[in-house]
């Protein structure tokens, strides 16, 4: 369980065009890392290229190494479909299964990789759905279609689904960027509950969000239009929030950007 | 903070909003008429046929001989049998169809959107299901006349007429399943990925599923619009006046062979079974539009 990422000269291209430029950085286990930083600068691009999500867009490829625990993800010998196993992954917008069931999303991971075990699935179900703070509202429509549920409520489904294959490591992209204040705050509550035991990259429009919930903050930025976005400086979430020591960062931070 | 140029206490002067003008209200009237008409226009025409098959066609469709006999032995003349046989070899038909071009139709389609992207045997493939999607019913009948038939040497069969309607079906079929794949969204193939499913379980137990009430709405609707096809069944099949249970051999009736043959008697048993015939395959084609409604409930996204 948790694991630390250390990433390597990453370089990101979207077919010919460098999206994001020589990024080295290095995430301790049990913790939680944001991503700040102007719309368009490639944190989602960072983000998605840990679990080798990026590469399923066409064309797209990545350079340079990510370290899990030591390991390289994007070795040869490495299987894809492995690493996202290890490494979980929730989404800006909430996109439960819409054929399946509340109980069939959670459990969709252990169904799909061929768990039929009823008792073992609704364990799962359970803890999973305790541990994204949802239980509670669900427990007595679980048959009913995930669809169902309010914004919040699907993208805890979505966190409660992502937990329930118990990965290493989970990257959250704007988890709550679609969410009302409460949801956000019970989706914060619930990211430092799992820091006990995942560890989490988070990406985040939220200045006060990345405050609260992260321990160490990496802000990236975009040298300029065309250019591709790269990591200006990554430390404690108290030192950036409080003393950075990259001018942008500070003008990014209060405000004063652009 | 600048003074504020607006002063939100000041009473406003006069309504701010006017009422429709007259040049609005005459367009509305006009476009409310065209939509009308057109509406008119588009369901007279469907009501007046269903109306036609109905009157005349119910009358035979309601005898029980109609559903348990054929035609065997009876004269043009006679006010008796039914059209069991050509029922038979409908269904039996299209079901054949369905079951060869089902297969082949959504694999091409999840190929073409899962797979092959971009690539060049896509878009060759892309392109000859455009063509043939073009190809007229007769011509299919045609080639499969030629090559079933002809070269390979096999007798005229409803297998035939199935293999010949199988060439009209698949282009339906990629078709559907294609437009059906590319609605499904990104998100929810990437979600499973996230979840360490390889792609080919997220094709078939996310990404299809998504698709599936679609998927079979298409198929049914292709499969209605295929039974009504009678050019390739006069090329390749042959209508016979009595029962043939195996399709894959000798002359097998179906509905449009059956209409086409009595419509050629003059009797006015001829003109009942000509209606009949009609009617039943309207019936028929009702119910698979219905099956399809159902099953695409069964399977549809949940709400
Ligand atoms: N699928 C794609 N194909 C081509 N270019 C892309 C693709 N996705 C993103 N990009 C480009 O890569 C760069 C980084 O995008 P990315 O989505 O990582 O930004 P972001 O920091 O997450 O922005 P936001 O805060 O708006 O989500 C942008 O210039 C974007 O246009
Ligand atoms: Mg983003």
């Amino acid at each position: 369980m948790a694991k630390r990422i250390d990433i390597k000269d990453v370089n990101i291209y979207y077919g010919k065009f460098h999206a994001v430029d020589s990024v080295t950085l290095s995430v301790p286990p049990r913790s939680v890392t944001a991503f700040i930083g102007p719309s368009g600068c490639g944190k989602s691009t960072v983000l998605r290229s840990l679990n080798r999500m990026h590469e399923v867009t066409p064309g797209a490829r990545v350079e340079g190494q990510v370290l899990l625990d030591g390991e390289d993800i994007y070795a040869a010998t490495v299987d894809p479909v492995e690493v996202r196993r290890t490494i979980g992954m929730v989404f800006q917008r909430p996109n439960p299964f819409p054929t399946m069931s509340i109980r069939d999303n959670v459990v969709a991971g252990l169904k799909l990789a061929g768990v039929k075990n009823r008792r073992r699935l609704d364990e799962v179900c359970e803890r999973s759905l305790r541990g994204a703070n949802l239980w509670e509202e669900v427990k007595d429509r679980l048959d009913k279609p995930g669809g169902g549920l309010s914004g919040g409520q699907q993208q805890r489904l979505c966190i409660a689904r992502a937990i329930a294959v118990q990965p290493d490591v989970l990257l959250m992209d704007e988890p709550c960027s679609a969410l009302d204040p409460i949801s956000t705050l019970a989706i914060e509550d619930l990211i430092t509950e799992l820091k006990q035991d995942y560890t989490i990259v988070i990406v985040t429009h939220n200045m006060q969000q990345a405050a609260r919930v992260s321990d160490q903050t990496a802000f990236f930025n975009l040298a300029g239009v065309g250019q591709p976005g790269r990591l200006v400086e990554v430390d404690d979430t108290e030192k950036i929030f409080s003393n950075p020591s990259q001018k942008a960062t500070e003008d990014y931070i209060s405000g004063r950007f652009g | 903070m600048t003074t504020a140029t607006t002063d939100l206490h000041r009473p406003a002067t006069g309504p701010a909003f006017q009422g429709v003008g007259l040049g609005r209200k005459v367009k509305n009237a006009v476009a409310t008429t065209l939509v009308a008409l057109a509406f008119l226009v588009a369901v007279v025409p469907l009501v007046w046929v269903l109306w036609s098959v109905l009157e005349k066609g119910l009358q035979p469709v309601l005898h029980a001989d109609w559903w348990t006999h054929s035609l065997y032995g009876l004269r043009p003349y006679d006010d008796r049998g039914g059209a069991y046989h050509a029922i038979y070899g409908t269904v039996v038909q299209a079901l054949s169809t369905a079951v060869l071009s089902v297969p082949v139709g959504v694999m091409v389609g999840v190929y073409l959107v899962e797979y092959g992207a971009g690539t060049r045997l896509a878009r060759v493939t892309t392109f000859m299901v455009d063509i043939l999607t073009g190809v007229p019913s007769i011509v299919a009948g045609l080639f499969v006349y030629a090559l079933w038939i002809s070269i390979l040497g096999f007798g005229r069969s409803g297998f035939a007429v199935s293999l010949s309607l199988l060439l009209l079906m698949i282009p339906v079929v990629i078709r559907t399943t294609e437009e059906m794949l590319r609605i499904v969204p990104n998100e929810l193939r990437e979600a499973s990925y996230a979840l360490g499913v390889p792609k080919w379980k997220t094709i078939v137990k996310i990404v299809l599923p998504t698709a599936m009430s679609g998927i079979v709405t298409g198929v049914m609707l292709g499969l209605a619009r295929v039974m009504g096809e009678t050019a390739p069944a006069l090329i390749v099949g042959a209508y016979a006046s009595s029962i043939n249970l195996n399709v894959f051999d000798g002359n097998q009736a179906n509905l449009p062979l059956l209409m086409n043959d009595q419509f050629a008697n003059p009797e006015t048993a001829g003109f009942n079974r000509t209606w009949g015939a009609a009617m039943t395959l309207v019936l028929i084609i009702m119910l698979f539009n219905l099956l399809a409604t159902v099953i695409s409930r069964l399977s549809a996204i949940k709400k």
